[in-house]
């Protein structure tokens, strides 16, 4: 069988659910758990068995106020922590919220089954992270990051599948989710989405849509990222007109693999482990005086990125750091960091019990995404204004609440997922009781969101994805890194919408109905290019330094002008501003200062 | 004896590959494709599969996380099952040369892609999920570090499958006999201090098959990319089961 001709709405089979998830990975198996458990017909859609989900990567922990380490935690310190890491641009109404259901979320999770590290008292571990501190930064360095060993999203998105197991949840495992379908209100009521065994098509109709398609690391050439992680919900979003929301902030974690890209947590530096340079100094002595190598990350990724620029980095091309950590003992190296163990064996050939690892700052997270409100609910703005897009949803690192802002804190991600994930999943729940009625999706809307898929299809010359990719891969990790300057991001950009052309009229070979790959990765290359295309403008749009985003040529963070979030929509190309929430429910807000560490 | 060619000395490295694609091909096929490898670097088998893939785009193989944690690209390699992207070409290539086929035992749905759903309805017969009665804390429950402990070399298991697929008893039995990967899922709530559903969890395996199918060959054991052992937790649901028929 093949699939090589152009479908129309008409011909094409439907499924109905009252609600559709659009990811297995963490935010999405959370989002999914709690409608299932409230007896809605919930179906998750994944192109991967949930299990292989990006989330399943994530190492050092979640972080949460739970008092275990110390009784006295307290869950408004950990809020400071996120609003400063954020640069002052996460929202603080979201933040609250994450900071203080966290532990009622953290809670939950064990309730299910997570095997939590313990204490001797038995209470969950928790080790120490990078911007963590006690008494709104005045009390020295907190332990506040929950962890089972280094395999935490491991534990966490097993957990979460064997829940939603338990819960009878449906899932539609190995199906690609290509573009949702819009009514003429512009509400959002399901997804075209294919089965990639068979390579049938489908619509899913739906009354709510969640997006917890995860990240997009892949638009840089190197990442720490799975391979999986290409931006299908961004790029969906994007082509049916909703906007986006700090895209330019992408995280480079300090410690990827140098030349691999996987990941050593940043708990390796919780336990107590420490970055050098050539001569053996530990230079985060000189740039965060007193956090040190336990600074926030993007601190951290550029004082290494100086180091190597100025020619004190380790190696016959002086082109990485070590991370030491043989000083902590087998003991330790062993029981608190068995997967890092494993994979610095693996993929840099040495036992970090006794040779440091060689680390470099790789992208890792996608700080932007589709903008939400604590509901989950997706925004898009109108002149100006915020509007609700009915039917539709995000939570995960696809969405931004923003409780990350220009930069997020290590083992909050995690947390955004099961409190958002959660949040929207309870939001749902009580808006199909309240009744939703949406008008049903037209043959003519069905067939709009069929057209990009029945393009490849019928496909029959044109540009390969191989050579695309790299190039688009290429020129982000050149042009637009740790540090950014306007004009390599004109010359990235004008790259950029040179390929345009070729990335929406790719010709796909192979026709096969039958689990087609090079069909999922024309797809996903679609959706990298808008996420690249999306970073790049509103990158060089941005004219300050704040956060994840370093310009040489506007060092400083302009607060009269870009205490904002920025917002594209792809159709114009055009970024506007948005309004940082600064109203939090039950404390004051924190406003913003120097921020030093 | 495996002969492990050092990897200075590859330049091109002969690949031969499992093919059939149902909806193109009347059978499967083997075919061989030349890839250049690096000279200065040792690489995973999963990259000289990307690398077969850019000549042969229709090559169809599972993979997400590229480092031996999300369970994807379990296969067959040079006669033994493992993940392809922890599997450097050094520790497998024999001859230059290397075979990859899928893993035995499930059927293939295309190229290396098996279809895993008897291993996955297995799984789901275990009951892969805490069972609790009593009423959930305030907080979390508590769990000395000791008992935590008892989870260590299970809780680890990325559901690749390559265990069940090396193992004879599976092969013959695939709907009847549950196969190491979900019986160590058993014995990892059985261990967990916290569940309490141990007696449910054994009546289920008290017939002559779900259980007492395996002959302790240990293929899973040799295989297992996470160095976990199957055949131990099998065992260690015997004792419980005789145990309490005294
Ligand atoms: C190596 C690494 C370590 C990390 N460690 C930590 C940590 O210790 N603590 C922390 O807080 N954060 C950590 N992070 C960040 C965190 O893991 C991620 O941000 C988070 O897991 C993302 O979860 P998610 O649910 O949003 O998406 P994912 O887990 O990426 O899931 C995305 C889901 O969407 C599905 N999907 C995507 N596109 C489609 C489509 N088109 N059709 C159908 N399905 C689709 C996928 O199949 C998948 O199920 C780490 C990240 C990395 C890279
Ligand atoms: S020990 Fe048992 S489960 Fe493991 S391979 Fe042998 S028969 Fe199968
Ligand atoms: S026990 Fe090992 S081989 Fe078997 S599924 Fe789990 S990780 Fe894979
Ligand atoms: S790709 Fe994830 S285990 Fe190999």
């Amino acid at each position: 069988m093949l699939v090589n001709e152009i479908i129309n709405a008409k011909d094409l089979p439907v499924m109905e659910f009252d609600g559709i998830i659009v990811g297995g990975g963490g935010a999405g198996m959370r989002a999914s758990l709690q409608l299932a458990e409230s007896g809605l017909n919930t179906a998750v859609i994944s192109k991967v068995f949930p299990t292989r989900s990006h989330t399943v990567s994530a190492q050092g922990g979640i972080t949460c106020a739970i008092q275990s380490d110390d009784p006295d935690d307290d869950w408004r310190w950990h809020m400071f922590d996120t609003v400063k890491g954020s640069d002052y641009i996460g929202d603080q109404e979201a933040i609250e919220y994450m900071c203080s259901e966290g532990p009622k979320a953290v809670f939950e999770l064990e309730h299910m089954g997570l095997p939590f590290s313990r204490t001797e008292e038995g209470r969950i571990y928790q080790r120490p992270f990078g911007g963590q501190s006690k008494d709104y930064g005045k009390g020295g360095q907190a332990t506040r990051t929950c962890a089972a060993a280094d395999r935490t999203g491991h534990s966490l998105l097993h957990t979460l599948y064997q829940a939603n197991l338990k819960a009878g949840t449906n899932f539609l495992n190995e199906w690609f989710a290509v573009d949702m379908v819009l009514n003429t209100d512009g509400a959002v009521v399901g997804v075209i989405a294919f089965k990639i065994e068979t390579g049938e098509i489908y619509y899913i109709k739906s009354k709510a849509t969640v997006l917890a398609t995860g990240g997009a690391g892949r638009i840089y050439a190197s990442t720490t990222n799975a391979l999986i992680n290409s931006g299908d919900g961004i790029g969906m979003a994007l082509r049916a007109g909703m906007p986006v929301q700090d895209i330019e902030m992408w995280q480079f974690h300090p410690t990827g693999i140098h030349g691999a890209g996987t990941l050593v947590t940043e708990g390796c530096r919780g336990e107590g482990g420490y970055l050098l340079n050539k001569d053996g100094e530990r230079f985060m002595e000189r740039y965060a005086p007193n956090s040190k190598d336990l600074a926030s990350r993007d601190v951290v990724a550029r004082s290494m990125a100086l180091e190597i620029l100025e020619g004190r980095g380790c190696g016959p091309n002086a082109d990485h750091i070590f991370l030491r950590l043989d000083h902590l003992g087998p003991e330790v190296v062993h029981k608190r960091l068995p997967g890092i163990t494993e994979l610095s064996k693996t993929f840099a050939g040495v036992d970090p019990a006794v040779q440091p690892i060689p680390v470099v700052p790789t992208c890792h997270y996608m700080m932007g995404g589709i903008p939400t409100n604590i509901n989950g609910q997706v925004i898009t703005v109108k002149e100006g204004k915020d509007e609700v897009i009915e039917g539709l949803y995000a939570a995960g690192e696809v969405a931004c609440v923003s409780v990350h802002g220009g930069n997020r804190l290590g083992g909050n991600s995690l947390l955004d997922l099961v409190v958002f994930g959660r949040a929207a999943g309870i939001y749902i729940e009580e808006s199909m009781k309240q009744g939703v009625d949406l008008k049903e999706a037209s043959h003519d809307d069905i067939d709009k969101a069929l057209e990009r898929l029945n393009k490849l299809n019928a496909s029959s010359e044109g540009e390969q994805v191989t050579a695309l990719k790299e190039r688009m891969q290429q020129n982000m990790q050149n042009n637009f890194g740790v540090f950014r300057t306007k004009d390599l991001m004109e010359k990235g950009i004008q790259d950029l919408s040179k390929v345009r052309g070729e990335v929406e009229n790719m010709h796909l070979k192979d026709k096969s109905a039958t689990f087609n790959t090079a069909r999922i990765e024309a797809l996903e290359m679609q959706n990298l290019f808008e996420v690249a295309e999306a970073t790049a403008i509103t990158a060089n749009t941005r004219k300050e330094s704040r956060g994840a985003h370093s310009r040489d040529d506007y060092p400083n963070r302009d607060d009269d002008n870009w205490l904002k979030h920025s917002i594209y929509f792809s159709e114009t190309k055009e970024v506007s501003k948005r309004d940082v929430n600064y109203r939090p429910k039950t404390v004051q807000a924190f406003q913003p200062t120097v921020r030093s560490y | 004896m495996s002969q492990v060619i050092p990897v200075e000395q590859l330049k091109s490295l002969t690949m031969s590959i499992y093919r059939y694609d149902p909806s193109v091909d009347e059978k499967p096929y083997m075919q061989d494709i030349v890839i250049e490898v690096p000279t200065d670097k040792d690489i995973m088998v999963l990259d000289a599969l990307h690398l077969a893939k850019d000549q042969e785009p229709s090559l169809s193989y599972r993979r997400s996380c590229r480092e031996g944690v999300c369970g994807s690209d379990g296969m067959n390699i040079n006669g033994k099952n493992g993940l392809a992207c922890v599997t450097p070409l050094s520790e497998v290539v024999k001859r230059n040369k290397l075979t990859i086929r899928p893993m035995p035992g499930l059927p293939v749905v295309r190229d290396l892609i098996v279809d895993m759903k008897q291993f996955f309805d297995q799984l789901e017969k275990v009951k892969p999920y805490l069972i609790t009665n009593s009423d959930n804390p305030e907080i979390e429950r508590t769990q000395s570090p000791e008992e935590r402990e008892e989870l260590d070399g299970l809780y680890e298991c990325i559901l690749c499958g390559c265990c069940s697929t090396s193992c004879p008893s599976f092969w013959w039995n695939p709907d009847k006999f549950l196969g190491p990967a979900a019986l160590l899922q058993s014995w990892r709530f059985i261990a967990d201090s916290r569940d309490e559903a141990t007696e449910e969890r054994l009546d289920a395996l008290e017939d002559s098959f779900s259980l007492y199918r395996c002959h302790g060959i240990m293929n899973c054991v040799s295989v297992c990319p996470k160095g976990l052992n199957p055949t131990e937790a099998i065992s260690n649901i015997r004792n419980k089961l005789i145990n309490r028929e005294k």
